[in-house]
């Protein structure tokens, strides 16, 4: 005695088996969209640029002469913005991160300031862009200096960085947590002997995803008054006389990738167009391995790691 | 048994629970319980899933400091020196450092063997090597594991098998030299050939340390403990001599559950 037959249970299964087809199709359709879009952009670039993608490119100020025109400062400058903004971010934002997971009390306070991060993360960027140009540019009279940039960017990514962290700390099981506690230790040796070490792939992640969106960002920058035209470098961090660093590059006026490529599209001589298309080639690669670095360093820190 | 059993009375104590409530929130999950640990003896807890044998077991080295919303009333003596583990002027720090834990899975670091092992004494701020791998040989020698270990210390923990992880978790418990080992369910997560591993190994260990166990299966807290306590709802029913509790339980109740009528 059975409710059906064998062949009416074989009829059955191709019938519902034909909506995982279904749905199969509609997600590669989805997935062709987004990655042909993607690949038509870059390799439009690619072509458009390919002529100025030359070392000279890497080494040439900006110019008034198109193939003279290179993209030194705005490397220079986009490489020192990140530096300060993840010297600023990471630490600030992890802190945060651990200190919402581990230390703070859970009352109502704690829920505030857990629903204004994620708020953070949805203001636009030139919000951000006003408000450092009232802060950091006026208040602190940090001018338009790369200093202010990094700080923009840095409190731009601040909330990515602190939902990574809380993220990553969030995976570790609390078997883990309660076998550290067990042994007598403190809450600051659980941070620093396991919580940190186990969620450093999550939050190296985090992080990268957040300069690689920092990057390209254009109109905070644009609001702080960075320079569109930069024919100099910024001191070098480095001196020949002690104490052999210098932290001048700091205060220094500064372009970025994303305003050369904006100044360079808003020229009428097509030529310039090339050069726009290279930059822009070259700062989507940065992007791109950025990502690829983000994904490497998990997959290390990740193999030694399991529960 | 022929051999008569000493007079509980002239059992030296290891810890006392007095008058013990403990809630999680509202809920009263520990009824005014009063039980004497003894002394170097294993003493079993039993009973149905949430009797509250568990959250009696992670009284005694106030784990459950670590969630907020919970609350202890009345006292644990640990004895000789008589101090309150749940008292609030007593750090569970300092509690969880005469006590150690062994968990229901096995729960190693994502760290070396050695280091699993070392960590109870980093975490006392000795760092010497010298002095680090010998409590280490020690306490793998004592979990009956420095053999299959000893040519790995340095490997991760979770490329052991589960029983080796669980008696590493056991060496790394003992490594600190604790007056009482609380043992939470420490084989459920084990195959047989492992749990007999395990509880060979307790009775191996309570020469040398007062042992707590809180056990699903009765045949285990039957072949290692000494003393067998049963809980319902948050209330000890009944307390004593195990082979009194198996084979002439006082409480009717008791014997349902042993006899596997209830449960």
């Amino acid at each position: 005695m059975a409710l059906q037959s064998p062949a009416e249970i074989r009829a059955l299964i191709a019938n519902h088996k034909r909506w995982d087809i279904v749905f199969g199709v509609i997600g590669i359709v989805c997935l062709a969209i987004c990655l042909m879009t993607f690949v038509t952009l870059f390799v439009d670039m690619l072509i458009d640029g390919y002529a100025r993608l030359r070392p000279e490119f890497f080494t040439e100020f900006p110019s008034r002469r198109a193939g003279q025109a290179g993209i030194l400062s705005a490397w220079i400058g986009t490489t020192m913005v990140m530096i300060v903004t993840a010297a600023v971010a990471v630490p600030l934002g992890v802190a945060a991160g651990i200190y919402l997971e581990e230390y703070a009390p859970g009352n109502w306070m704690t829920d505030v300031i857990e629903i204004n991060i994620s708020n953070l993360a949805g203001v636009p960027s030139i919000v951000y862009g006003l408000l450092a140009l009232g802060l950091f540019v006026y208040q602190f009279g940090l001018g338009q200096s790369v200093a202010t940039a990094g700080l923009t960017l840095a409190l731009l990514i601040l909330p990515v960085v602190i939902v990574a962290t809380r993220e990553s700390i969030r995976a570790i099981p609390g078997a883990i947590r309660e076998a550290a506690y067990a042994l007598g230790a403190t809450k600051w040796q659980v941070v620093q002997g396991h919580i940190l070490p186990y969620s450093t792939g999550g939050i190296l992640t985090g992080v990268i995803i957040g300069m690689a969106r920092a990057i390209g960002e254009t109109a905070p920058i644009i609001t702080v008054g960075a320079l569109t035209f930069i024919a100099f470098l910024p001191p070098s961090p480095v001196t020949t006389e002690p104490p052999f660093l210098s932290f001048e590059w700091l205060m220094s006026p500064f372009t970025v990738m994303p305003i050369q490529i904006f100044n360079w599209t808003s020229r009428p001589d097509p030529a310039f167009q090339a050069n726009a298309a290279a930059a822009g080639f070259i700062l989507v690669f940065m992007t791109l391995a950025m990502n690829g670095l983000a994904i490497w360093l998990r997959y290390r820190i990740r193999r030694n790691i399991k529960w | 048994m022929a051999d008569p059993k000493p007079a509980l009375e002239s059992l030296p104590l290891k810890a006392h629970a007095a008058g013990l409530n403990f809630h999680y929130g509202d809920f009263q999950a520990l009824k005014n319980i009063d039980m004497p640990i003894y002394d170097k003896r294993v003493t079993a807890l039993i009973g149905p899933s949430g009797c509250g044998k568990s959250t009696f077991l992670r009284c005694f080295n106030r784990m459950h400091d670590l969630y907020p919303g919970n609350r202890y009333e009345g006292e644990i003596r640990l004895h000789p020196d008589n101090v309150n583990l749940l008292d609030r002027a007593v750090d569970p720090i300092e509690v969880r450092m005469r006590l150690s834990m062994v968990f229901q899975k096995p729960n190693p670091f994502p760290k070396s063997i050695f280091e699993n092992v070392a960590y109870g004494l980093r975490v006392r701020g000795i760092n010497q090597r010298a002095v680090l791998e010998e409590k280490v040989e020690e306490a793998l020698r004592s979990a009956a594991l420095w053999n299959e270990a000893k040519d790995r210390l340095h490997e991760q923990a979770f490329n052991l098998s589960g029983g080796q992880q669980q008696r590493m978790c056991i060496a790394r418990a003992l490594a600190t030299e604790p007056e009482i080992l609380l043992f939470d369910e420490p084989t459920s997560a084990l195959d047989p050939i492992a749990t007999a591993s395990i509880e060979e190994l307790i009775a191996e260990l309570k020469e040398k340390v007062t042992i707590l166990i809180v056990t699903h299966n009765m045949q285990q807290a039957a072949r290692v403990s000494d003393f067998t306590a049963y809980m319902y709802i948050g209330e000890l029913i009944e307390y004593g001599w195990t082979d009194d509790i198996f084979i002439k339980p006082k409480h009717e109740q008791t014997e349902a559950y042993i006899t596997g009528r209830f449960g």
